[in-house]
């Protein structure tokens, strides 16, 4: 195990950051499935609960964070997100419309319900494929071994650098 | 220009002034985040909340971390130049005097007679409530009338979280954490 850094032995930085996390989460979720209300969306949503999981890995250490969201959980889940959006206009396509037309995705009614249901799936499919592949591309940043790290880190940036020395 | 704007503008540009001027990158990162803040604050005065939102959300949070990641692997500070020079300077000063040049045909910020609100957005706008009927106009037309474009764009941000990987951290990050699970 890597020796704790300065950043990790600050109180009050993990204090702020085990009180904001969750909520960042939260407020992650909350933009993601209001985003037909308010403002808002996929794309915001999956940059929110992305910051929010970074903002975890520079106080308690990339692999702390690399033991809840593993490097591999993060690439499926950048392809599961396009896939996802993709199936939803196949689905409509067999339901008889065109690709990504949502009314056909409910056939019964003027086609409103549709609409929404098929806004929220691929916001979601859009939210899950920016918040992985953010995490992914963070993990690539931190993942790089460089000369400093046989030497020794330069401290201010150790945050940033969390968990590439193992 | 009311005096909101104005100041957050006045910031805005001495904080890219002083951002271009530091040695010290992690100062600087730092400050790249601070205007990314402000425009986002711009944005939400000119009513576009969902632009406003994504500037907050990647200028100011995730591009100041990806910035430090960087940092991490090469030096803290950038390197002396040994003597200014001119012609970077004079490209760049051409460049802005030309953007600048162009927005005089533009129309004036709101104008309700602009060419923009007369082709399209009415129609979007009244079709929204009936065809969707979700309030977000904006989500609506991305999410919906424009599927196909919003798609591409996440097939793009796919496309450019593989390329980063590959580039970065392919395979061998891989092989990296799987020791270090191994360790722990």
């Amino acid at each position: 195990m890597k020796p704790p850094s300065r950043v990790r032995q600050m109180p009050i930085l993990r204090v702020i950051a085990r009180a904001l996390v969750p909520v960042i989460l939260l407020f992650g979720l909350y933009v993601q499935f209001h985003g037909d209300f308010g403002p808002g969306g996929g794309f915001q949503a999956g940059v929110i609960f992305a910051a929010g999981l970074i903002i975890f890995a520079l106080t308690f250490g990339a692999e702390t964070l690399r033991q809840v969201v593993p490097v591999v959980l993060t690439e499926r889940l950048m392809a599961a997100g396009v896939l996802l959006y993709g199936a939803v206009g196949v689905v409509a396509m067999f339901l008889g419309g065109e690709f990504l037309n949502y009314s056909a995705l409910d056939p019964l009614t003027t086609g409103h319900y549709g609409q929404h249901l098929g806004i929220i799936v691929i916001e979601l499919g859009v939210g899950i494929a920016v918040a992985a592949t953010i995490m992914r591309v963070y993990y690539a940043f931190v993942g790089r071994r460089t000369d400093e790290d046989r030497t020794g880190a330069d401290p201010a940036l150790d945050a940033g650098a969390g968990g590439e020395a193992s | 220009m009311p005096p909101v704007e104005l100041l957050l503008m006045l910031l805005l540009l001495a904080t890219v002034v002083v951002v271009a001027r530091l040695k010290d990158l992690f100062a600087a990162a730092m400050l790249t985040g601070i205007a990314s803040l402000l425009a986002a604050g711009l944005f939400v005065l000119m009513d576009a909340v969902d632009v406003a939102f994504t500037e907050a959300a990647v200028g100011a949070g995730v591009s100041t971390v990806l910035f430090l990641g960087a940092l991490s692997l090469t030096s803290r500070r950038e390197k002396q130049q040994e003597r200014t020079r001119i012609l970077p300077i004079l490209i760049v000063v051409a460049t802005g005097a030309a953007l600048i040049y162009g927005t005089w045909d533009m129309p004036a910020y709101g104008d309700p007679d602009a060419v923009i609100h007369h082709h399209l957005a009415p129609e979007l706008i009244a079709e929204t409530e009936e065809k969707i009927h979700i309030p977000n106009i904006v989500t609506a037309i991305l999410a919906s009338f424009r599927g196909y474009d919003t798609f591409g764009e996440v097939v793009v941000i796919f496309t450019a979280g593989v390329g980063v990987a590959l580039l970065l951290g392919g395979l061998g990050l891989r092989r990296r954490a799987g020791h270090g699970e191994e360790e722990s």
